[in-house]
């Protein structure tokens, strides 16, 4: 809504949203009834009062459980978040003495803040339905009936019946454990403090000054390396897949050509087959004692085996040129479909005009394609700068390099580095600063391509 | 035909179908040669030719050592097969569930903070999934569910979070004309009615492509499924075991037995795909049109 009047600052419209509301809390308070002023303290209170029952006693549990919650971890837990613990467990003669744990310490304290805010939102709510409630007698109308109420959690309230599960579902597996990771990269959780046994404690931006620190230890230069790569590799992947995957499917709809549906088929199944065996076993022909190497040795052509796996370069080249087989089926599938959709009559005033074949692909298809498939490019290439499948199984990111620092590889992709972080180094902190980098960079790339699409401008009226 | 004009043409247009056709069939060649290498390989004699990599690829002797190995008890090969049905139906079935019950709420219902929802949600999307494994990881053995636990474990992981991929069904559900639904409403049908009775039975298109996509996913998850089950052989999946078939040191002798176990897990997945790959391409076409 606010939006329509043109663009405004968001920190302001929040702002005056907060303070509206604020407003009308007052006013719930100075114009309510003694029903009203109790349910300040005690939700769910006027509703109850009123014969809302139903209503009346989810809020007033909410706020019991919420509540215990809250009081139950703020003890051990929230009140050391600003330490994230001071006493490590201890061995004093034989008995071991448990102390702190700076993981229970963060993660819990994030519950807490979280069930926090839960209940201040409740109890915005519970507040409004006072309100609402007051002013329908005030009408002289009638309140609904609790089985009214209930009904509408079928029908009006559908909604929140159908998303209350994924939605807490998204929020404890998803939700939780990136701010607990946000938090993460703010410590220096690593190998050295490990919880229990010892702490790890806030260190403010020393993990990206690291990240951007080019002395012989820090991250600097292999974050760069590993950065371009990435951006040069999800580049390639994401085009020269489109283009032949477009061509492939322009070559099996050609007209004259038959068994359309056996090639296609054929083609398929790179997508019917799970990837660990096929990215495996491709990975393997490649290698020193493979079949593509003993092959060219048993006939002459090389004296000993290509470094294909072991050669930095080699190693890009391939693992682009393999994704190329994994990705054509994609795009011949999607390709196909849409092609269909091109209007036959185009392609025939420009054939009457004398267009070639090469003309019409580029003045007709390309430009159809690119306005029907740009969104689908986007996710595209955000899904292959994050590609772990094809780099991980095919050759896990190596060669190693000597002047790369925590295990990276010469074809190492962001995101299998903070995979090899976490699982070899148990390098959390900078596993979670790499974290943080890839979403900067994946949204950042979003944002701004997003906007440049030709669909999304002329859509925005359809929106 | 008869005209000379059109005859050039032909033989102009037979010229071209031929080089289509020698690409094509090259193509064909490319890609099924690691398949045909596959099964080739799995037929290897374990006891009279090496179980590593060779440097020919049709073996000397065709043989059942490799499966036999597989359904001997020298493996837990059955076990680990089990676990991944186990795992891929239960998400299936699960996911699917979650996904309609969040598009329908999102493309029929509007209600106070959609589309924060719906941007919130994209925007998490954005943070790469490895980066919550330890988190994860605590969270799951805070309530047992790692190592011995490993399979509803991972269940629960994937199907948890599986709210956030509703783009594909929801443009689906967009497409499906608004009036049916407040056609129904007017005669008195509550929302849950229209959803259970109207919309669902005519999604059986996305509901089977989503089904088979989350049917699929299982069968390759190696990261997260080798993480929880870390060092607790009975509840690895195929993809964690035959990996490290491959990789670690004595793959040489694993080698075609990874190949063995390839196969069997591929037949009925690729049979499974062909038969239903109608909905496939419609899903898959349908989501990169509206992005």
């Amino acid at each position: 809504m606010a939006e329509k009047g043109g663009r405004k600052n968001p920190v302001a419209a929040f702002f005056g949203a907060l303070g509206r509301d604020l407003a009308e809390i007052g006013r719930t308070f100075k114009e309510g009834d003694w029903r009203t002023k109790c349910s300040f303290l005690v939700m769910g209170f006027g509703p109850l009062a009123r014969g809302k029952w139903l209503k009346g006693l989810a809020f007033l549990f909410s706020e019991i459980a919420l509540i215990w919650f809250i009081v139950s971890n703020s003890q051990n837990y929230l009140y050391k978040f600003g330490s994230l613990g001071l006493v490590e467990t201890a061995k004093v003669g034989r008995k071991t003495v448990y102390g702190d744990n700076s993981f229970l310490i963060l993660l819990f304290s994030l519950l807490t803040i979280f069930a926090i805010l839960f209940l201040i939102l409740l109890w915005r709510l519970n507040l409004r339905e006072n309100r609402k409630e007051e002013q329908l007698l005030r009408a002289g109308k009638k309140l609904e009936s609790n089985a009214r109420d209930f009904a509408s959690l079928f029908d009006s309230n559908f909604d929140k019946t159908l998303l209350a599960l994924p939605v807490l579902g998204v929020f404890v597996f998803t939700v939780l454990p990136i701010v607990f990771m946000i938090c993460v990269a703010f410590t220096n959780y690593d190998k050295n403090h490990q919880a229990p046994s010892k702490l790890f404690t806030w260190v403010g931006m020393e993990n990206f000054g690291n990240l951007f620190s080019f002395s012989s230890d820090g991250f600097g230069s292999t974050f760069i390396t590993v950065l371009l790569w990435t951006l040069v590799w999800a580049f390639l992947a994401t085009f020269i897949d489109y283009f032949l995957g477009i061509a492939v499917a322009i070559l099996i709809n050609k007209k004259g050509i038959r068994f359309k549906k056996l090639w296609r088929t054929i083609l398929v199944m790179t997508i019917a087959v799970p990837q660990f065996v096929s990215l495996l076993y491709v990975a393997k022909l490649f290698d020193s004692d493979g079949l593509f190497n003993g092959w060219l040795i048993r006939a002459g052509i090389i004296e000993s085996a290509i470094p294909f796996w072991t050669d930095p370069m080699l190693a890009r080249i391939l693992i682009i040129v393999i994704n190329i087989w994994v990705g054509i089926p994609y795009l011949m599938l999607i390709a196909t479909g849409l092609l269909m959709n091109i209007p036959e009559d185009l392609y025939e005033s420009a054939r009457i005009d004398g267009a070639s074949p090469w003309q019409m692909f580029v003045s007709i298809t390309m430009p159809y394609m690119f306005f029907v498939t740009g969104p689908f490019l986007l996710t595209q290439f955000t899904g292959n700068l994050n590609n772990f499948n094809v780099i991980f199984l095919l050759n896990q990111g190596n060669p190693k390099s000597m002047g790369m620092v925590g295990g990276a590889g010469s074809t190492d992709l962001l995101v299998t580095w903070l995979y090899k972080m976490t699982i070899n180094d148990t390098n959390y902190k900078m596993a979670a600063v790499i974290g943080i980098m890839v979403f900067i960079v994946t949204a950042g790339i979003s944002l701004v391509v997003y906007q440049m699409l030709p669909s999304v401008k002329d859509e925005e009226g359809f929106q | 035909m008869s005209n000379e004009n059109t005859g050039s043409m032909s033989k102009k247009r037979l010229i071209s179908n031929i080089v289509s056709y020698i690409i094509l069939i090259l193509i064909s060649i490319i890609w099924l040669f690691p398949f045909v290498g596959l099964v080739l390989n799995s037929f290897r004699s374990y006891q009279t030719e090496y179980g590593g990599m060779v440097d020919y690829m049709i073996p000397k002797q065709f043989s059942l050592d490799n499966y036999r190995f597989l359904f001997s008890g020298d493996t837990n090969y059955l076990r680990w097969y089990g676990n991944t049905i186990v795992i891929a139906i239960f998400v299936s079935a699960l996911q699917t569930i979650i996904v309609l019950c969040v598009s329908y709420a999102l493309s029929r219902m509007r209600f106070a903070g959609r589309t924060l929802l719906m941007r919130f949600w994209l925007i998490l999307g954005m943070f790469p999934g490895f980066l919550t494994m330890i988190c994860l990881y605590f969270l799951l053995k805070s309530m047992g569910l790692t190592q011995a636990g490993a399979i509803p474990g991972l269940i629960l992981v994937s199907v948890a979070s599986s709210g956030m991929g509703y783009y594909v069904c929801k443009g689906y559900f967009d497409t499906i004309p608004k009036a049916l639904d407040e056609a129904a409403r007017i005669d008195g049908a509550s929302r849950a009615r229209v959803f259970f009775t109207m919309t669902i039975p005519m999604s059986k298109p996305i509901i089977i492509y989503t089904a088979l996509v989350a049917f699929m996913a299982p069968w390759c998850d190696y990261v997260f499924a080798s993480y929880i089950a870390f060092g607790h052989d009975m509840s690895y999946n195929v993809a964690v075991a035959m990996q490290r078939w491959v990789w670690t040191g004595d793959y040489q002798g694993y080698f075609t037995r990874f190949c063995a176990g390839g196969v069997l897990v591929s037949i009925p997945i690729t049979i499974l795909f062909m038969l239903l790959q109608g909905y496939y391409v419609e899903g898959v076409t349908g989501g990169a049109v509206k992005g």
